[in-house]
């Protein structure tokens, strides 16, 4: 089954990637952008869609400082 | 007393630390691949870009055959040093609490900094004068705990320079013989460079463990 695995920085922690885009927009003349968050996209192809949450936990993610999503059958 | 110095792929500063450790006692090397400590009385994870820092900055060398032996060693007692990326990989493998994120201004930092010694009773500090000049040369050093950690050492006030959590430069464990720091003591060992304070830290551990020894 093909996966994909979202991973975004916990909200609360600062996100200086997201505050960097967020203000690079404007500067390209996109406005009326704001809440800019940037994580990581991880695709995978698992015989065992039920490991994907120990995967998260172990490896893909750091539950200390990173949300993870889990899409099936992406 | 003999340092161990691991070496993975993509580590650069373990020669540094080698030559560092060799001023105070023995210095060996190694290697990620092995399970052996070879009888080292304390291990340094050393700084770099270990497995190209993919994924998160030490997520996967965590994982590495020697580093089951590391864990297993500090369990045990074992005093084990981590900089920088070493720090890394000790809070990833859950040896230290707490994560390192990228710097808040997002760029390389590459400057000598001041640090306090905000505990001088561990077996890293013992040997420290109150305040080090130690460089940092990091992307990722904007240390994070949403728990209250053991701080050993502070960037003093306005040198904070990543925008750690309580100008945080490095923590030890709750048992007290696992410590990581961002700052690089191993850079700072020869007047040549600007700086001989990072040898306190070496000279401390060489202490601890000779004063274990004769305890035993």
């Amino acid at each position: 089954m093909r996966a994909r695995v979202l991973i975004r920085p916990k909200s609360g922690i600062l996100d200086p990637q997201g505050q960097a885009v967020e203000r690079a927009l404007p500067a390209l003349g996109f406005g009326g952008v704001s809440k800019v968050h940037v994580g990581r996209l991880v695709e995978l192809d698992v015989e065992d869609a039920s490991q994907l949450p120990a995967m998260c936990e172990r490896l893909l993610a750091n539950p200390l400082i990173e949300d993870y999503e889990i899409i099936e059958n992406a | 007393m003999k340092f161990g110095v691991i070496r993975f792929p993509g580590t650069c500063d373990d020669v540094d630390a080698q030559l560092a450790a060799a001023r105070v006692g023995e210095a060996e090397l190694l290697w990620h691949r092995d399970r052996d400590l070879k009888d080292v009385d304390a291990v340094i994870v050393p700084g770099g870009f270990s497995y190209g820092d993919y994924l998160r900055t030490g997520a996967i060398a965590r994982f590495a055959p020697i580093m089951e032996s590391v864990i297993e060693f500090a369990h045990s007692g074992g005093l084990v040093l981590g900089i920088c990326n070493g720090f890394q990989i000790l809070c990833e493998c859950g040896l230290l609490p707490g994560a390192l994120l990228v710097n808040d201004h997002l760029k390389f930092v590459f400057r000598q900094v001041q640090l306090e010694v905000v505990d001088r009773d561990t077996p890293f500090t013992r040997n420290c004068p109150p305040k080090l000049s130690i460089p940092v040369k990091h992307t990722t050093g904007r240390y994070y705990s949403p728990e209250p950690v053991q701080v050993t050492l502070r960037y003093a006030p306005g040198q904070n320079p990543n925008g750690s959590q309580d100008d945080i430069a490095g923590v030890v464990n709750n048992a007290g013989n696992v410590f990581g720091l961002m700052p690089h003591p191993e850079h700072a060992v020869d007047a040549l460079t600007g700086s001989t304070d990072g040898l306190t830290i070496f000279e401390s551990i060489r202490a601890a463990v000779g004063e274990r020894v004769r305890v035993a």
